[in-house]
């Protein structure tokens, strides 16, 4: 075939390749707008069939009713907040020595200890429940956000590890050679050479840890079973169950913007270290 | 003498993360597989039973309805999830920036919760104010709007449908790096060859990022085996019991219940099926290394 017919057909192509993705941004948009839409209708329109796809009325009532919903938003999004900060740091305070360690210094039976430090991710977290149920009710972890916060650290830790390891691996020996040779210890050496060049590599063990722990639901249900202690994914389970037994649609909706919004933000914001992030740990 | 002295260095600077995971994965495990020889509940009772669990497991019809369920569910889902993604990876593998906008959009779901997801498309589903029950009707699929979780082939429908909204992306942006990672070189040469579109793909893409989609099809298959959210969200369980997941049925049976002997025993025949296909997916990902 000739040049021209080529390009023209690759030119159609791209029409129409334009066209799906489009297509597909808006199929993919369409349900978080609807949720947006509908979760700033009066909480009348919310709830009256049939539904607006645009809303006929605004207003920020949905919002107010989940902000003084039982023990309040302010606290459920608070122990979100607090279960997913100390997420990050025990993800960080565990994962950024065991790293160095891995990376760094010929340690004896290396890898098996790699692969019993990474023995958590070949277990589902489900199966564990029970057990750690009874070890958190037995040490006073129930019902505590440091107790989930652990959970999602189990459910964290591999990830991290591993991300830790290859990020210290990919430092040029003689950056340490030149500490070693200065008379660093080597922790000096970790806190200032290693760590500065380690950032990305921290900031994606945070923002992992971060999002596993805000959305994570099975063990923040089984766990937290005190309503003051409920994180946002359990309060949202409440909130379905207006009063009376009618559904309150609109704070339901309310509540879905409040827990995807921080997700989507840091996403945005850090999608560069979440999409190398997700590839080294599950490409590997 | 200081090569010596670098490896307990080395050793104290893993030993708070094996501390941990000692504590939290390794005992925890002993004591579940303890456990399930039992007779332990929350309001009582530990002795030791034998294999009781066990047998009484898998006389367990409600147990194993649970077991056949996620299996169907995943043989129905998994399927779906490899070809869409796998066609959303070949369409916006390419580096253009709407290419990239589209990519980023798709994945937007991943990153929100499974249960604020699940609630999202529970009211989407309302019979009543549900608006792609309305869409449906809308644009003439549905004569009038449908109660979708009051049937279990619906419901199940409807979980799928959000599912595939929420993680098909995953395995889009795992997919478009396989393809990426082939050389352009290679395919540039194929179109100068003039090979067709769908021979390049089929030829050529597939074969050669076949890793990172039997990955991605590992993972979305390991996924659904542990389901739970979305079906406590959005049948919870019903109707009649029908869409109870594995996962749920030991967490109904372990809290629900009370009965945590029980439950370990249930977890543990969930824990070999699911290891087996972790570590199938741990010596696929360590073959990649050496390839």
């Amino acid at each position: 075939m000739t040049i021209a017919i080529r390009k023209r057909r690759t030119r159609r192509s791209e029409y129409l390749v334009g066209a799906l993705c489009v297509t597909l941004i808006i199929i993919m948009l369409w349900p978080l707008v609807m949720s947006l839409l509908s979760s700033i209708k009066s909480p009348d329109e919310a709830v009256t069939p049939p539904p607006n796809y645009l809303p006929h009325s605004f207003s920020f009532e949905n919002y107010r009713s989940i902000i003084t919903y039982h023990a309040g938003l302010a606290t459920y999004v608070g122990n979100s907040l607090a279960v997913a900060g100390m997420t990050i740091f025990l993800c960080l305070i565990l994962a950024v020595p065991a790293g160095y360690g891995l990376a760094r210094f010929d340690v004896p039976g290396k890898e098996v200890l790699f692969l019993i430090l990474l023995a958590s991710m070949m277990l589902p977290f489900q199966a564990l429940l029970v057990p750690i149920y009874l070890l958190f009710a037995k040490v006073g972890l129930s019902a505590s956000k440091l107790g989930l916060a652990i959970l999602h650290t189990i459910l964290q830790l591999p990830f991290s590890i591993y991300l830790m390891r290859n990020s210290f691996e990919g430092i040029p020996k003689e950056m340490e050679e030149a500490a070693v040779v200065d008379g660093a210890t080597s922790l000096f050496a970790l806190r200032r050479i290693f760590l500065p060049l380690v950032m990305p590599g921290l900031v994606t063990v945070a923002l992992f840890a971060f999002i596993t722990s805000w959305n994570e639901f099975l063990g923040a249900l089984i766990l937290m079973n005190k309503e003051d202690q409920f994180t946002v994914p359990v309060m949202m389970t409440g909130v379905i169950t207006g009063q009376f037994g009618a559904v309150n649609w609109g704070g339901l909706q309310a509540s879905v913007i409040v827990s995807i919004l921080p997700c989507l933000l840091v996403y945005l914001l850090l999608q560069r270290y979440y999409i190398s992030g997700l590839l080294s740990g599950a490409v590997k | 003498m200081s090569r010596r002295r670098n490896r307990w260095k080395g050793l104290a600077y893993m030993a708070p993360a094996l501390a941990f995971v000692a504590a939290f994965v390794l005992w925890p495990l002993c004591h579940l597989i303890w456990l399930s020889f039992t007779s332990t509940s929350l309001l009582g009772g530990g002795a030791f039973i034998g294999f009781d669990n066990y047998t009484r497991a898998f006389a367990d019809r409600n147990f194993w309805k649970a077991m056949t369920f996620t299996l169907t569910y995943t043989a129905y889902l998994t399927p779906i999830l490899l070809v869409l993604s796998l066609s959303l990876a070949l369409l916006t593998a390419r580096n253009t920036p709407l290419r990239q906008v589209t990519r980023t959009v798709i994945f937007l779901p991943v990153v929100i919760g499974l249960a604020a997801s699940s609630l999202l498309w529970y009211w989407l589903f309302d019979q009543q104010v549900g608006l792609f029950n309305k869409l449906l009707v809308d644009v003439g699929i549905l004569s009038e709007p449908l109660v979708w979780f009051r049937k279990s082939d619906t419901g199940q429908l409807g979980v799928m449908i959000s599912v595939v909204w929420k993680v098909v992306g995953f395995g889009m942006i795992l997919m478009v790096a396989g393809i990426q990672a082939i050389g352009q070189d290679v395919i540039e040469a194929s179109r100068i060859d003039g090979a067709s579109a769908w021979l390049r793909v089929r030829r050529i893409v597939i074969p050669l990022a076949a890793r990172s989609i039997l990955l991605a099809t590992l993972i979305s298959a390991i996924g659904s085996m542990l389901a739970f959210d979305q079906f406590y969200l959005m049948t919870g369980g019903g109707p009649r019991g029908q869409t109870f997941t594995t996962v749920y049925w030991i967490y109904q049976s372990s809290f629900i219940r009370f009965e945590l002997g029980y439950g370990s025993a249930l977890s543990v025949i969930l824990m070999v099926i699911i290891t087996f296909g972790t570590a199938m997916q741990l010596w696929l990902t360590r073959k990649g290394v050496r390839a």
